[in-house]
């Protein structure tokens, strides 16, 4: 198996398959930091995936808010499956999306009794000071400024190895520092892993870059200052 | 492995990359993709690159056929183009791309349809110069390996 949990050497037709949540992922390791990504663009979705898997993170990228929401058992659907030992330990979010803007993703998690303990992080293309201190005030641990750089994600990193999180289930779980090698032969793979995976395979991107149909186009973007650089 | 061959070419690519950074076809963000490749993923730069060209010329036909009709401009959909190409230009560190799509923002949100078709016209333009460029920097990237030699590291800071 190859080193890096086997998305080595990818092919065109495999990051697609990122972006668009298809890929088999290998079962959660718990003690491998589990990152939920959230970005509409298929190319940010696959940097900043790279960008966390670099940095020895497990990642799941979807492209919308109702995507993330509905991975997180959050949506209105009663999920058939309970996600109650679903680990999430970082959510990242892009801010300006069609449908459900980063800001309200990030509300919706921290009314959740599930997950609002979970570190959410705002990206954004747009340097707004507004925007930024609303998404502080609501709870967001950080906010990164597009284009993601390594050092961003180094940062973030960091800082969550340090926690004591306490996961979906209740239990409180010291995260593991500097983590093992991807893979760490003496973890039990807990049946867990089927539930990660089935969940997966519900993730699916419309790929397309045309818009979701409740969405005007960009709505948050119009009232807001601009201060492109 | 030819040695003085291996040395040359990775002259040339050294050059060559500066030069693109110096002429304002790439900027740092490109660099910071290239920290994401190794031996595990030696196609990273070139897939992503790729992914973002077919963007560019997907966008471009939508916002062109939005731009068409003179009396029937949707500009907000034109905007959504923008701000995507915007976006994806920015994360791939293809600067001058990027920097038209700021000026073609501005057309929109005045709904200068003209300014708008001049700044379609050069994100075209530029979008394909670049493709060229990188296609460029990429077959000599193939021509190293291929020699045995290694892709040097070029700090572009």
């Amino acid at each position: 198996m190859a080193k890096d949990g086997g998305f080595s050497c990818l092919r065109r037709s495999e990051m697609i398959g990122i972006g668009i949540g298809e890929l088999e992922s290998p079962p959660l390791d718990s003690d491998q930091v589990h990152v939920l990504a959230v970005d509409d663009s298929l190319l940010d979705r696959i940097v900043i995936e790279r960008l966390l898997r670099i940095t020895s993170c497990k990642v799941t990228a979807v492209d919308s808010g109702w995507r993330a929401l509905e991975f997180l058992g959050l949506d209105d659907k009663k999920a058939a499956v309970e996600f109650d030992r679903l680990k999430v330990d970082l959510i990242i979010t892009d801010y300006c999306m069609p449908g459900m803007t980063g800001y309200e993703l990030l509300k919706k998690i921290k009314e959740s009794t599930s997950f609002k303990e979970v570190p959410v992080v705002i990206m954004s293309s747009e340097n707004v000071i507004t925007r930024i201190d609303r998404c502080l005030e609501e709870g967001a641990e950080d906010f990164l400024l597009k284009p993601v750089k390594l050092a961003d994600v180094k940062r973030l990193r960091n800082y969550l190895t340090k926690d004591v999180k306490v996961a979906a289930d209740g239990n409180k779980r010291k995260l593991t520092t500097p983590p093992p090698p991807p893979l760490s032969s003496t973890s039990s793979m807990e049946s867990l892993d089927s539930t990660v995976e089935s969940s997966l395979s519900l993730v699916v991107d419309d790929d397309s870059l045309i818009m979701s149909p409740e969405s005007s186009t960009s709505p948050v973007n119009s009232p807001m200052k601009r201060l492109d650089s | 492995m030819n040695t003085t061959v291996v040395a040359q070419l990775q002259r040339q690519f050294q050059d060559y990359i500066v030069s693109l950074y110096q002429q304002g076809f790439l900027d740092n963000q490109f660099s910071e993709l290239r920290k994401l490749q190794d031996e595990g993923t030696p196609d990273f730069v070139a897939e992503v690159v790729s992914l973002f060209f077919d963007d560019c010329s997907k966008l471009i036909n939508t916002m062109s056929a939005s731009l068409e009709r003179p009396d029937n401009v949707d500009f907000k959909q034109v905007d959504s183009g923008v701000h995507q190409l915007k976006g994806s230009s920015s994360s791939v560190g293809a600067q001058r791309v990027k920097n038209v799509c700021i000026s073609f923002k501005e057309c929109c949100h005045v709904q200068n349809r003209e300014g708008c078709l001049r700044c379609l016209q050069q994100v075209d333009y530029e979008y394909k110069m670049l493709k060229t460029k990188l296609q460029d920097l990429f077959n000599l990237e193939q021509q190293i390996l291929q020699a045995g030699g290694t892709i040097p590291q070029v700090d572009i800071n």
